[in-house]
């Protein structure tokens, strides 16, 4: 009896001791190809892709799949926000995303976004110097600029009389019901800011207080606000006077002779988008052959061509089109740009904001 | 045993799934609004009743009266326009009826966006509408209806009719005809047997209509968007903000539960506290 | 007299509404053949739409998903809807009204509060997004509406029949297949049909939950806003609807000649 529980004690140790040894052999195991695979220079079958919609050339995702022999799922979405929302799930399963700079930072805050191993994009250094170490992200540790732009207003030229040289127009009731605004509690709030001479991030609520009565002055005259079926009615002549994005403008313009796009004098905001890797990225390193291959300077230009926005590589500048590089809408001028704004995250003042925009909606 | 192990069968996948991908995970949003924003737009996990104090105001409260006045108009005009062509199809034969009640839901296959789209290239300034009635010279200036009110209640209605007349249908083809023809015979005129007798009878088909058009009513936010040119504040808009551009959980979720729960209120004093919902909805008393 | 009357009132009002449901579908239908991309003018008769529409590969993987996705919730949703309605019928059991109450909720509950609690559940549990975590969310609330169709048809149903049944031999299981399934199927049918189209048109769950490459068609819809939604658009909704018409009508001469 003695004999049976010794022994059985026994083999319960010698059990144990196996089962140890086995996991720790797996842990290790684990760890060695864990750390290999940070070090993997392999290209993976696919890659996840996570963009604006209609914000990269025609062929661009084609061409790379066919380049690097791999299949690219390329999903859109429509808003900061709306990429903001998926990421910050850590479920999302993206490897490349397009961040505009305030959403840069407020990922970097809240670590969302995985280091970018530049040896892996020689082609960095096409960049213009100076949309490189921009506040947002210091040493462009997580981000690469993408395409840059402004907001401004597009105009049809055939039904405006009058010479557009700054924000007034939108309050112009002449054109009661062919005013178009964007939609957006930030961006939406840029003309009057600008109108009345504060900065875009200002978080003083009596300045901010102003800014809504203009705006809820201006709403009996706004026939929509709309940050993306704007564009359709410029295009279709429903709106004459539209505040609106820099390339989206140019696109309309481009096909139709009557509608020019306005950068204000009093200024405007400028933005930059970039493209990031997400922390939790399943093919960083292709993500990182992806980041490269779009800073080639024919396939740069080949999005800038066809997305109409302005390019921050300097080498893409060779291919082109001429009629958007000579375009002061699209690559304003120092001067121009000086009296522009870049949009920054307001942290707390992000309720006023949302208030205020409720504000002017409910009236 | 046998009848234990047979309940079991029938209810546990439902309870078993509504429990954990149903109540578990609104339970998890309830939590979320007790908590607050952190700076920048995560879950600060500090406890509080702030975000319901929030809701508490002026702006919040106009935003939800408009809501629900849109919202009830919307039913109301689902119900008139409903009824009646429910009650036509109801004394079709079996043959049209089937066609007619499909023919109600075809356009449903095609995609909510596209059917919105599609009112807004009729309804816009420079749109189909306006085209054909200039054209035929029959106004001057093209009407401005797009982005106003009114093309919202079309868009609203248009969206859910179908929602009022297949519940209505439901009912009113369950009716007794024999209780018709036995209140014409007491000397009824149409509209006395309809308002008497038709009405009552098909009571469960009204009520449940109405509940399946107002609720998803108040939720909307795109009809509102796109065929109201974001003009408006309302429940659906208010919650989706904060969702997204406030980046505001805590504050949406609480907004979410009230909303839930005036729409629970509202249904337990239409319901009459006391019968069960199935009494109401299924039974013909 | 004023039955003619009123007949006549009634066959106007069809027509009327029928016409109010059908021209946009019309329009959509008859631009999706325009030469023209914006659909306000008719400038010529063209097939260059559907075309473009069948080479059009991330318009037809959003298809596929939301075919996918439709088919796969209906089915589960049309399972345990049909149990459900059958067994609140059924039985009784100690919180029973709590069950009652809980499935009807989904129905009350908007869509997004349903897509962001999903959303939220699923960082819990930390489910990878994809088609997956839509699927599992249209059954949610699939199941209710499938649950409430059932039982509006179970409730003019006579429980004699299913009792006689077992009386003369029949095993419940037996029972349920040659006597109620058969009863009820047109409510069954008409639940799936329900929860089909439900899945199909959502966009809201679609919208926060879905994942890598699970776009669905509403999705796919929504990122074309931007530069107007192309007359391929017109063509899918066209090519839909011809389908489920000539779906309908072979279903039609099925049960004809049952």
């Amino acid at each position: 009896m003695n004999f049976g529980i010794k022994s059985n004690i026994s083999k319960l140790i010698a059990k144990k001791t196996i089962y140890l040894g086995i996991s720790f052999l797996l842990l290790l195991f684990i760890a060695i190809t864990g750390c290999s695979k940070k070090e993997e220079r392999k290209l993976s079958r696919e890659l996840n892709v996570y963009n604006w919609s209609y914000y990269i050339g025609e062929t661009t995702i084609k061409d790379f799949e066919k380049e690097f022999d791999l299949k690219v799922n390329y999903d859109n979405y429509s808003s900061n926000e709306e990429l903001f929302a998926k990421l910050q799930t850590g479920i999302a399963g993206y490897d490349v995303i397009f961040p505009s700079d305030y959403m840069v930072k407020i990922m970097i805050d809240q670590k969302l976004l995985a280091d970018i191993n530049i040896e892996n994009i020689p082609n960095y250094r096409n960049i213009d110097r100076k949309f490189i170490n921009l506040p947002f992200d210091p040493g462009n540790k997580y981000s690469i600029p993408y395409q840059w732009g402004t907001t401004g207003i597009g105009i049809n030229i055939s039904e405006i009389s009058e010479n557009v040289t700054n924000w007034d127009i939108l309050w112009n009731e002449k054109y009661k019901g062919r005013i178009t605004m964007l939609n957006d509690m930030r961006f939406g709030l840029v003309p009057a800011l600008k109108k009345l001479g504060y900065s875009v991030n200002t978080i003083n609520s009596t300045q901010l207080e102003e800014a809504k009565q203009l705006m809820t002055k201006q709403k009996v005259l706004v026939k929509a606000y709309s940050s993306d079926t704007y564009i359709d009615m410029l295009k279709s002549g429903d709106a004459w006077i539209s505040y609106g994005y820099s390339g989206d403008i140019y696109q309309v313009a481009n096909n139709n002779q009557d509608v020019i796009y306005v950068i204000p004098q009093e200024g405007t905001n400028v933005w930059i988008d970039n493209v990031c890797i997400p922390i939790n990225a399943p093919h960083k390193y292709t993500a990182e052959v992806f980041i490269n291959y779009i800073l080639e300077p024919k396939v740069s230009a080949g999005i800038s061509n066809f997305t109409s926005y302005s390019s921050p590589n300097r080498e893409a500048r060779k291919y082109i089109k001429p009629e958007i590089l000579n375009d002061p809408g699209i690559y304003p001028s120092e001067e121009v740009l000086e009296k522009c704004e870049f949009l920054q995250d307001v942290g707390e003042a992000t309720k006023l904001y949302d208030r205020i925009w409720a504000e002017i909606k409910s009236k | 045993m046998r009848q234990l192990s047979q309940k079991f069968t029938f209810l546990f996948p439902a309870v078993f799934w509504l429990m954990f991908f149903f109540v578990i995970p609104l339970t998890i949003i309830f939590v979320y609004s007790f908590f607050e924003r952190g700076i920048y737009g995560g879950i600060e996990y500090v406890f509080s009743f702030n975000n319901y104090y929030r809701v508490i105001d002026p702006l919040y409260l106009k935003a939800v009266l408009r809501t629900v006045y849109i919202a009830s108009l919307n039913t109301l005009i689902c119900l008139i326009i409903g009824y009646p062509l429910a009650y036509f199809i109801s004394n079709q034969s079996q043959r049209k009826k089937n066609i007619l009640l499909f023919l109600v839901t075809l356009p449903f296959w095609t995609n909510f966006l596209v059917r919105i789209y599609a009112w807004m290239i009729i309804l816009r300034t420079e749109g189909f509408l306006n085209n054909v009635l200039l054209w035929m010279n029959l106004i001057n200036k093209p009407f401005e209806i797009l982005f106003t009110d009114k093309a919202v209640l079309i868009g609203m209605v248009y969206g859910y009719l179908p929602f009022m007349i297949l519940p209505l249908y439901a009912s009113i083809e369950k009716l007794d005809r024999n209780y018709l023809d036995a209140a014409r015979d007491l000397g009824a005129t149409p509209i006395k047997t309809f308002w008497r007798v038709i009405i009552p009878l098909t009571k469960p088909g009204i009520i449940a209509g109405s509940i399946l058009v107002f609720v998803p009513s108040l939720g909307a936010f795109i009809i509102p968007d796109l065929l109201g040119g974001a003009k408006s504040m309302m429940i659906g808009n208010l919650i989706k903000d904060q969702f997204l551009s406030a980046r505001d959980w805590p504050f949406g979720s609480a907004l979410s539960f009230i909303v839930m729960a005036v729409v629970l209120i509202l249904l337990m004093i239409y319901l009459r506290f006391g019968q069960t919902v199935s009494e109401k909805l299924y039974s013909n008393k | 007299m004023s039955v003619r009357v009123w007949k006549i009132y009634f066959n106007i009002h069809a027509g009327l509404i029928y016409s109010f449901l059908y021209f946009p579908i019309i329009i959509l239908m008859v631009f999706s053949f325009n030469q023209e991309r914006i659909n306000a003018v008719w400038t010529g008769f063209t097939f260059n739409w559907y075309e473009t529409l069948f080479k059009d590969a991330e318009l037809l993987n959003a298809v596929g998903n939301s075919l996918l996705v439709g088919f796969f919730s209906t089915i589960l949703s049309t399972i345990i809807g049909t149990l459900t309605a059958l067994g609140m019928v059924r039985f009784r059991f100690p919180g029973k009204k709590i069950l009652d109450a809980v499935l009807h909720l989904p129905i009350i509950v908007p869509d997004i509060v349903m897509a962001i609690a999903m959303l939220s559940f699923y960082v819990f549990i930390n489910l990878i997004l994809g088609l997956f975590s839509i699927i599992i969310a249209h059954v949610s609330f699939n199941i209710a509406f499938v649950a409430v169709v059932v039982r509006t048809r179970l409730a003019g149903f006579d429980m004699d029949l299913e009792k006689a049944a077992m009386d003369l031999g029949a095993t419940p299981f037996k029972t349920l297949r040659y006597i109620t399934l058969p009863l009820i199927m047109p409510g069954v049918i008409a639940g799936a049909l329900l929860a089909f189209t439900i899945s199909w048109d959502d966009f809201m769950i679609a919208f926060f939950t879905s994942g890598v490459g699970s776009t669905t068609l509403p999705l796919k819809v929504y990122s074309m806003i931007k530069f107007g939604v192309t007359p391929e658009i017109n063509a899918i909704s066209t090519i839909t609807l011809l389908f489920t018409m000539t779906l309908f009508f072979i279903a039609m001469r099925l049960l004809r000649t049952k």
